[in-house]
């Protein structure tokens, strides 16, 4: 475990190797980090069910010391989006995620929250949480295999070590993060974002024709 | 256990007065020129006219015994100019009733039946939803998949959805050409999303959450403390693991006034895709609804299709089907158990017991289809492939050895301990009268007395072949139910034991693997009992290659019907655990 940390250019003496590591704060913060991911106890679909078999017996993600499931936003550190996410179900999604405090991490596990997946065609599901939220990493499959989830956490894991403090926002303002704009549930969902964007389509009234009842 | 078994005794639904047809027969003499026989090619039962629905219904349960309200919903004739709310109801021992309403597209209205059988209340709303009828005297008539303030009734055969392309699949675009794109870059928006001309998004007022809180119940007392009720919502995000499901609560002190589930966080459009679809093309769909149990979602949709084309799969496979079926309805109330225990602070325990078995199944599911959950397994006509070299040894060392060892030990851990007694004896009770009318069905209405099990009054398959007990206990309540899915486990166990020493070699698939198939016009209603209860599909044909129309009878939906009337009085605590003890899935209640 010492020779992970250890700065390969400042050298340990022979007799204290294996007890003293000597390593850049930087690197053992980081190291810390990774270690101790808290996700939010959160599931959207039939991918949820594989989270949970992720973290039973078999697979025990408390391997990678990330068996503390938090139902609230505010104790946790990573949302694992699992499952499809509705564009009824797109606001609160957003809401929890501007509820994480800094540094927050969010997966997206399966086909559905990578891009719609299956149901990407229908008229109710938002085609990728990535549309509206930052994603670290996409786990592909219908559902993933935990063994691909397991994967996928061992990626952010990689991601977390490598950070480099000038990149990480959040730790020069005090864990404040970014607020996202929270989609409204209108004629269909729609993002403030795109408000303009949506302003000029509709003058261009001739496009739809669906029955207005 | 087994003196807790008593398949005679018991609630029973009364015996429908004669036959379908002597029903339909006492309707029409009964509403001269108000109700006659649907004469359409394929079709079955009546076409009621909509202002003698309300009498036709109260005549057909209370005298003609049919005191059970399976499904309701609509079908869009767009060619016609015709909406239909169909509804197929039952008595005891008969088979489906199935009676029709056709309003003008242009002015849809019906009158509401839920004061007949309540348990239309939440179909009725979907009907509503998707196709704009609109059931008149309705309670609530609100959105229930969708939410307030949508534009348009989805399953309406001329709404279109953003990334619509073509009526049916396969579209042009990718085949047999392969191309490839992304449906994003054709819209403006880059999204899956459409408004209607002139639509201002500054100026939109947001009603979907407030109109949500109408309809609820404020208790006025009289006398005493003069309290106020508060409301809080439970969900669509808890540490309950029952999915995304969102119930509306209203309490005075600890104590439930009211309560309301709110639906819909998981509509994925199953129906209006599947009628995109070649009837094939859907089986891998049906995985996605009760995402528990996807085998006997499958066996569901490919009986329906059987029955429509008229398909008859080999010995072989018929067994297949059956194993596949009940090794799916030990899983599932394995999670039942396990996650109704998270319900009332046991976290995690039980449940990681049950997933170890639930494991050792899955491995089992993935030899016979590549995949753990998302099965894909059954075919109309056969299953996808035979049983793989091994796979019986092992599935046979589970359910003779094994399972029945751990099904023991789990009654012996959970059954008798005196915290999850008190926590759930004499708790959400439901009266057999009110389980029926309200459409429970599965565990949780042969835990209220009523002996009502599809696999035995209605056999599919080859159930009719196998030696099983309908297990049914008398108290109504969230222990009951435990005990009924444990007793159910053991006779799923002795249905597998028999079927895996019976099952005879041969092919598995009859005629040749198609992935369209031409069904003849018609409509089909077919329903098992799936771990949850009655899964049904409703298809109807035109004759092409995909539904005209496809819907799903949704156990899960329907037995959250009588969750307001199980909590109503008990504390809030409790009323996480009376959803747990229903049993839903998301994916199935939304769909
Ligand atoms: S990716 Fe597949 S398994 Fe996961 S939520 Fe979507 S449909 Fe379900």
């Amino acid at each position: 475990m010492t020779e992970e940390l250890t700065h390969p250019n400042i050298p340990v003496p022979e007799d204290l190797k294996g007890t003293v590591t000597l390593a850049t704060w930087e690197k053992f913060y980081n190291w810390c980090r990774a270690r101790s991911v808290w996700p939010m106890f959160f599931g959207l679909a039939c991918c949820a069910f594989e989270m949970i078999a992720m973290a039973t017996s078999r697979f025990d993600f408390a391997r990678f010391g990330m068996e503390v499931m938090r139902a609230s936003p505010r104790q946790a550190d990573l949302m694992i989006v699992a499952g499809t996410v509705t564009k009824k179900m797109a606001p609160q999604v957003v809401r929890l995620y501007n509820q994480m405090a800094e540094p927050r991490y969010v997966v997206s596990m399966g086909a559905c929250a990578n891009g719609g997946g299956p149901f990407k065609e229908g008229y109710s599901v938002v085609s990728g949480i990535d549309k509206l939220i930052p994603v670290d990493v996409y786990v592909p499959g219908c559902p993933p295999t935990p063994q691909a989830l397991i994967h996928g956490f061992v990626t952010l894991h990689k991601m977390i070590e490598n950070t480099k403090y000038k990149d990480m926002k959040w730790y020069h303002n005090r864990g404040q993060g970014e607020e996202f704009a929270i989609p409204v549930l209108g004629p269909d969902l729609f993002d403030p974002r795109q408000n303009p964007l949506i302003q000029s389509e509709a003058a261009k009234t001739s496009v739809a024709t669906n029955d207005s009842e | 256990m087994n003196e807790q078994v008593a398949e005679s005794e018991g609630v029973q639904l009364d015996a429908a007065v004669g036959s379908v047809e002597q029903a339909c027969q006492a309707l029409r003499e009964a509403f001269p020129g108000k109700v006659r026989p649907d004469e359409r090619e394929g079709y079955e039962g009546v076409i009621v006219d909509a202002d003698a629905l309300v009498s036709a219904a109260l005549l057909l349960r209370d005298e003609l015994g049919f005191r059970y309200l399976s499904s309701v919903t609509g079908v869009d004739y767009a060619n016609d100019g015709l909406l239909e709310s169909v509804y197929h109801a039952y008595g005891a021992e008969s088979g489906a009733l199935v009676f029709k309403v056709q309003v003008d597209r242009g002015n849809p209205e019906v009158p509401s039946l839920v004061s007949v059988w309540p348990s239309a209340n939440f179909q009725e709303r979907e009907s509503y939803d998707m196709y704009g009828i609109r059931y008149a005297g309705h309670p609530n008539l609100q959105r229930i998949l969708t939410w307030e303030g949508f534009a348009g009734h989805p399953m309406r055969k001329d709404w279109r959805e953003p990334y619509y392309e073509e009526d049916h699949k396969p579209f042009k675009t990718r085949h047999p050409d392969g191309g490839v794109f992304r449906a994003e870059d054709r819209t403006p928006f880059g999204r899956n999303v459409q408004y209607p001309p002139g639509f201002d998004p500054e100026k939109w007022e947001d009603t979907a959450q407030s109109s949500v809180y109408e309809g609820l119940m404020r208790e006025v007392k009289e006398g005493g403390l003069q309290t106020e009720c508060i409301t809080i919502n439970v969900g669509p995000q808890h540490p309950s693991t029952h999915g995304v499901l969102r119930v509306v609560v209203v309490l005075d002190g600890e104590e439930v006034v009211d309560l309301m589930p709110v639906l819909g966080y998981l509509h994925r459009n199953h129906e209006k895709i599947g009628e995109r679809c070649t009837f094939p093309q859907i089986i891998p769909y049906t995985d996605r609804l009760d995402y528990v149990c996807s085998m006997s979602n499958g066996l569901g949709y490919v009986l329906a299709v059987e029955k429509l084309v008229g398909v008859q799969p080999p010995e072989r496979a018929e067994y297949i089907r059956v194993i596949m079926a009940e090794l799916t309805r030990i899983v599932n109330h394995l999670m039942a158990i396990g996650f109704l225990w998270n319900d009332v602070g046991a976290y995690f325990t039980p449940v990681i017991y049950a997933f170890n078995e639930r494991e050792l199944i899955l491995d089992l599911f993935e030899m016979v289809s590549g995949s753990r959950m998302m099965c894909n397994y059954m075919r109309v006509g056969g299953v996808f492939e035979d049983l793989p070299t091994g796979w019986m040894e092992k599935a046979q060392a589970l359910v003779f050895d094994r399972l029945p060892r751990f099904v023991d030990e789990f009654h012996r851990l959970l059954t008798e301990n005196e915290i999850w007694r008190s926590r759930s004896m004499g708790v959400g009770i439901l009266p057999a009268e009110q389980a029926v009318a309200m459409g429970a069905t599965g565990p949780l209405l042969r835990a209220s007395g009523v002996p009502y099990d599809i696999r035995r009054v209605e056999p599919y398959s080859i159930y009719d072949r196998f030696d099983f007990d309908v297990v049914v206990r008398h108290n109504a309540d969230v222990y009951d139910r435990f005990l009924v899915r444990m007793e159910e486990m053991r006779q799923s166990l002795r249905i597998l034991r028999q079927a895996m020493s019976q099952i005879p070699a041969g092919p598995v698939q009859t005629g040749k693997k198609n992935w369209t198939i031409k069904a003849p016009a018609g409509e089909v209603y077919h329903r098992i009992e799936a771990p949850k209860g009655e899964l049904g599909f409703y298809l109807v044909s035109d004759g092409g290659s995909n539904p005209w129309r496809y819907h799903v009878r949704s156990t899960s939906m329907i037995n959250l019907t009588p969750l307001a009337e199980m909590c109503r009085g008990h504390k809030v605590a409790d009323v996480v655990v009376i959803l747990g003890s229903i049993d839903i899935t998301l994916g199935e209640v939304d769909r």
